[in-house]
């Protein structure tokens, strides 16, 4: 659900914004105010249901004026806080199950994708919204989504005290643990209004008839433990709540099929599913507790590098010399890793394999192996204990190399097919199921994509035309290739870089399959791309605001290329779309050895070049593997999906993502 | 982790003569007063392998093994000790136990190393490369005594030129050439066809070849099927399979199976995985091995991969006299974290239970066994003495081994030399750089250099 919500976002909320401030315009001039006074009496707090049909009635449960003082505190205080904490689906799934409809008005932020946490408890706060703040998918989105209309933002924000106004009056009803809940709601929707906005209209379209019903029942209930005859009322009021929500978002509904087709059980479960889906937060290496700890747990021993440069310090700098012969040397000390996994790590960490798309793969079949020899402990169950295994296969993976987002993305489906596996499978049954899966993910999402995206890209070919390419991207050498194959006539310009010159080795196998190529570097890309009428690139990721995130050198040819109006072609398969927003290239990457940068044949042999850039504590080496593109100098991306423009990406991870989940 | 070990403990070696016998196999030579055998599986069991299998030549060495292990490390280990015909080679033993081999990967340890270089290492590259086989290599030894060890005169018991002559690529990664130095003083051969694939070869002949070698199974035993001649492995197995890496028609079908089985269990098309395949080969750096193959479609290559160790490890191989006074010397010298004991304040090893007569010292760099008996006026230096000897008054040990159960008698002077098990020197022996069988008796009197004192 998350990700429905935070994937709607973008091309959506404008028609929300608009709808609600013409609608509502009288009354939620009218809220705010009333809100405001809130704090003076109790009555107050139901005063809003009088807007309602049923709004005459007096609200027939009080409420302790002392709690709405503290729940307006909260309101400011949690203003007051800079850092919103959204994401509604652990506490929402709580109410869901409740089955009361309340929690048509209740978006509450401790449901943070990363769960237990509740943004009161200082401690907490502060470390866990680090880590959310750059890396939670539908959050990170959700935000970037509402910062381009900011012009909404006034109507939401006059909207928002009225919503948690209902909130309120549905509160009432309720048993004070639930208002608990929606206080520190409350404090959040003024925070995040333009989220709680879409948090709420997502939920007021689940709400069916079903789904009332049950409310009505569990209400019912309370009422009988009540007092008398006010609480029919309360009942009453509340069953108008609903019926209010739902008029609203009903024309919306029948634009979003998909959203109000999702049964309420279904909603549990993808609920469900979300939370145990946390993305890899990534850790911050400049966090020295996390770091230490993380060390404990550390499988691989690292010794940071001492030539640190300041401003990544929150990526893992370790020095690359020792790393390998300490893994290898541990060959056999290592059970708890299998020898497949521990293949990868080891050639991640040596750089035998490079490339996403290969890394993915390699990945995914040694999981494949290692789930075929996996056998369930006695007394232990298979789903939590093949996660665990495969928690810490990763875990040992990310030492050895962070993963690529490709990788985060197969990771999550492994761990969803998993979970999803039907309790009453045999455990042999339930291999050869996951490794079917697997190895179906591999081909459909890997070798099928590439194929689609080959077909696709092949059409921009032309006679004549001259392709600049940047580096090794399996997935555009087969494009050349195939476009060759097909008797097209055109030329290739290969542009690589230091210090791994990918390019070589797709230069390499062109030449033997006859293309005319042109092999340059980097440097000479603004004389080079006077002759290109085309660039390809490859991805290693592409972000839900359009941002290319691939090998560093890419966003200067896409620039470049912007310059002389080339057109930029992506190929990206989808599966490397992530849900999160990227802005620059500094929060998210990955350091390569120092080292590498430094070590050019001519300057080693110098002895006094060597000694001025060894020993010099003024000089630190960098050696960043990716860089980010913004949207604005892609023109088109050529995925699986067909091609699409850069601002299209969030609508793939929003529509497929589901697909993609439950594959 | 899916390897098997498999330990060479030899039998009795000839190069070792006087110093083997009937009773001790080259397997149970002492060093430091322990066997040799015993390093091995301290290395191995740190490294976690505790599933050995131990070949002995030679049913009685067999037996002897077979009863030390059983002793020393039964609780700890699980070894199986087995016996094959005498002067089979290393590759005729692999030949006789190869039943018994099932895992993916074979690792094969000389049982006369002494090093601290962890076995995994070797296992972790071969697994790296999906190497056929992969090969262990360290630095030369210094050979002869260090320079602290005096009075030279090494000349008889000095090492045979056996240096290896070894051609890697220009990454270090593979091996490309291997023979020993004696063989190429004639003349030599390198493969042409391996010489353009590879580009550049560097030939060193600083390294060594440690004897540890992982095997990829299926590869082993089909050499050793195919090549029922094959005796060494070190001269025959390992030469074939370098020689032969880049047309290996002998592994083209195995290998294919091998590809299938990883996409089977799957219903996609064979086309999707030549994709795959194609995929995973492009990601990878190309070694010359997939350029060769590239170019040749129809041909298969098996990597010999190199693993080479660190300077600072320590690695001998016991396999000669001379290895042995430097196996004893630097275990209780220089790499003296490999025996496992605790030296005292005086770098040495004095058991409690052995007894010093008066004005006797006990330098540096020695060990004296538990219950010896040293005389009055004695001087023991850089020297190993066993367990229960009995060394009389006014003798000088430097440089040597005494064995367990040796008896010298007083005003002996031994200098870089071998006194075995239970022989005995009377009254006022001089020997230089001699060894003495066991239970031999050098007569009072004698003064001796270089000798070897055996029993025709």
């Amino acid at each position: 659900m998350d990700t429905r919500r935070g994937a709607l976002a973008v091309p959506k909320v404008r028609r929300v914004g608009f709808f609600t401030s013409i609608e509502p315009p009288p009354e939620s001039s009218q809220r705010p105010n009333r809100s405001q006074s809130g704090p003076v009496e109790a009555t107050t707090s139901s005063s809003p249901l009088s807007n309602s049909p049923s709004g005459n009635l007096i609200s027939p449960v009080l409420i302790p004026p002392s709690r709405h003082h503290s729940d307006n505190l909260t309101t400011r205080v949690a203003a007051a806080a800079p850092v919103p904490v959204p994401g509604p689906a652990a506490f929402r799934r709580y109410l869901a199950q409740d089955r009361s409809l309340l929690h048509v008005g209740s978006y509450n932020p401790p449901d943070s994708l990363l769960g237990t946490s509740t943004p009161s408890s200082n401690g907490e706060f502060s470390e866990d919204s680090a880590s959310l703040f750059g890396f939670q998918r539908s959050d990170s989105t959700k935000l970037s989504a509402s910062f381009p209309n900011g012009g909404f933002d006034l109507t939401l924000a006059v909207r928002a005290p009225q919503e948690s106004e209902t909130k309120i009056a549905t509160a009432s009803a309720s048993e004070g643990k639930k208002k608990i809940a929606k206080v520190s709601g409350k404090s959040e929707s003024v925070t995040t209004k333009p989220q709680k906005e879409k948090e709420q209209k997502a939920l007021k379209d689940k709400t069916t008839k079903a789904e009332r019903r049950a409310i009505q029942e569990a209400q019912r209930a309370a009422k009988a433990a009540a007092k008398g005859e006010g609480s029919r009322r309360a009942d009453e009021s509340g069953r108008a709540n609903p019926g209010k929500a739902t008029k609203k978002p009903q024309p919306k509904k029948e634009r979003l099929p998909v959203t109000s087709s999702v049964s309420e059980k279904t909603a549990v479960a993808v609920e469900k599913e979300k939370r145990m889906d946390v993305p890899q937060t990534l850790m911050q290496y400049d966090d020295r507790s996390r770091v230490d700890k993380a060390k404990r747990r550390a499988v691989v021993e690292q010794t940071e590098s001492k030539n640190k440069v300041e401003l990544f310090l929150h990526l893992p700098q370790y020095e690359r010399g020792n790393q390998l012969p300490n893994l290898s040397s541990n060959f056999f000390t290592l059970d708890s890793i299998h020898h497949a996994v521990y293949k990868v790590g080891l050639q991640h960490l040596a750089g035998d394999i490079s490339g996403d798309n290969a890394r993915c793969i390699a990945m995914l079949q040694a999981f494949q192996e290692a789930i075929e020899d996996y056998i369930t402990p006695p007394m232990k169950d298979l789903t939590m204990d093949l996660t665990t295994k495969i928690n810490g296969y990763v875990s040992f993976l990310i030492e050895c190399r962070p993963l690529s987002m490709s990788m985060g993305n197969a990771i999550r489906f492994l761990k969803n097919q998993i979970r999803k596996l039907p309790v009453n499978l045999s455990e042999s049954e339930a291999k050869i199921s996951l490794c079917s899966d697997i190895g179906r993910f591999i081909d459909e999402k890997i070798i099928l994509a590439d194929k689609a995206i080959v077909q696709h890209a092949v059409t921009k070919i032309r006679d004549g035309e001259v392709l600049l390419t940047y580096g090794f991207s399996c997935v555009v050498e087969m494009i050349l290739l195939y476009a060759h194959e097909i008797g097209k006539k055109f030329r290739v310009v290969i542009v690589d870089s230091r210090p791994n010159l990918e390019g070589q080795k797709l230069l390499r196998r062109l030449v033997t399959r006859g293309l005319d190529c042109t092999y340059t570097h980097i440097n000479a890309i603004s004389y080079i791309m006077r002759e290109a009428t085309r660039v390809f690139l490859g991805a290693s990721s592409i972000f839900s605001n359009g941002t290319l995130y691939a090998r560093v050198g890419t966003a200067c040819i896409a620039m470049v290329a912007n310059a002389f109006s080339v057109p930029v072609i992506v190929c990206c398969e989808a599966y490397k779309f992530h849900e999160r927003v990227l802005l620059d290239s500094i929060c998210s990457n990955e350091l390569g050895d120092p080292d590498a940068v430094a070590n050019i044949p001519s300057f080693r042999t110098n002895a006094k070049h060597s000694k001025t850039i060894n020993n010099n504590k003024n000089l630190q080496f960098l050696n960043l593997m990716y860089d980010s593109t913004p949207s604005e100098y892609i023109s088109m991306i050529v995925s699986d999906y067909g091609m699409i423009p850069p601002t299209s990406i969030p609508v793939i991870v929003r529509e497929y993502r589901r697909e993609h989940l439950l594959l | 982790m899916d390897f098997q070990v498999v330990i060479l403990a030899g039998g009795f070696s000839s190069n070792l003569v006087p110093l083997v016998s009937k009773e001790v196999p080259k397997a149970l030579l002492p060093v430091a007063n322990r066997p040799v055998l015993s390093y091995v599986l301290d290395l191995l069991e740190s490294n976690n392998l505790k599933d050995l299998i131990v070949v002995v030549e030679g049913e009685d060495a067999a037996l002897k093994v077979g009863g030390w292990i059983s002793s020393a490390c039964v609780d700890r280990l699980h070894v199986e000790v087995a016996a094959v015909a005498e002067n089979v080679g290393t590759a005729g033993a692999l030949r006789a136990i190869a039943h018994h081999l099932t895992a993916k990967d074979i690792l094969i340890v000389s049982g006369d190393i002494v090093s601290d270089i962890p076995p995994g290492a070797v296992a972790a590259t071969h697994r790296r490369h999906d190497a056929a086989v992969t090969v262990m290599l360290c630095a030369q030894p210094v050979s002869g005594p260090s320079e602290s060890g005096g009075s030279g005169g090494k000349d008889k018991t000095k090492k045979p030129a056996c240096d290896d002559i070894i051609g890697l690529d220009s990454l270090k990664q593979f091996l490309l050439y291997i023979a020993k130095g004696a063989e190429i003083k004639k003349d030599t051969r390198v493969k042409k066809s391996i010489l353009c694939a590879a580009g550049k070869i560097e030939i060193r002949s600083d390294l060594m070849d440690s004897h540890i070698y992982a095997f990829k199974r299926s590869v082993l035993q089909e050499v050793l099927d195919q090549k029922p001649a094959f005796r060494s492995l070190k001269e025959d197995v390992l030469p074939y399979l370098v020689r032969t890496q880049l047309r290996s028609e002998i592994f083209s079908d195995q290998n294919n199976v091998e590809e299938n089985g990883n996409g089977n269990g799957k219903n996609n098309m064979q086309n999707n995985e030549v994709v795959l395949s194609q995929i995973l080969s492009n990601a990878s750096l190309p070694s010359f091995h997939q350029v060769y193959e590239s170019g040749l479609d129809s041909r298969k290559t098996n990597k010999c991969c190199v693993y080479i160790a660190d300077e600072s490890k320590f690695f001998v191989r016991l396999n000669s006299i001379q290895a042995f006074m430097d196996v004893n010397r630097d275990v209780i010298g220089d790499a003296n974290h490999l025996s496992g004991y605790s030296f005292s304040a005086h770098h040495n090893i004095v058991h409690p239970s052995a007894e010093l007569g008066s004005k006797t010292t006990v330098g540096p760099h020695c060990m004296l066994g538990e219950g010896s008996q040293v005389g009055d006026k004695c001087s023991v230096k850089r020297s190993v003495i066993g367990r229960h000897c009995r060394i009389g008054s006014n003798v000088k040990i430097v440089n040597s081994v005494v064995m367990d159960h040796a008896t010298i008698g007083d005003g002996c002077s031994i200098q870089g030399s071998v006194i075995c098990s239970n022989a005995q020197l009377q009254e006022r022996v001089t020997l230089r750089d001699c060894q003495v069988e066991a239970g031999y008796v050098v007569c009072a009197g004698s003064e001796q250099k270089g000798e070897t004192f055996a029993r025709k």
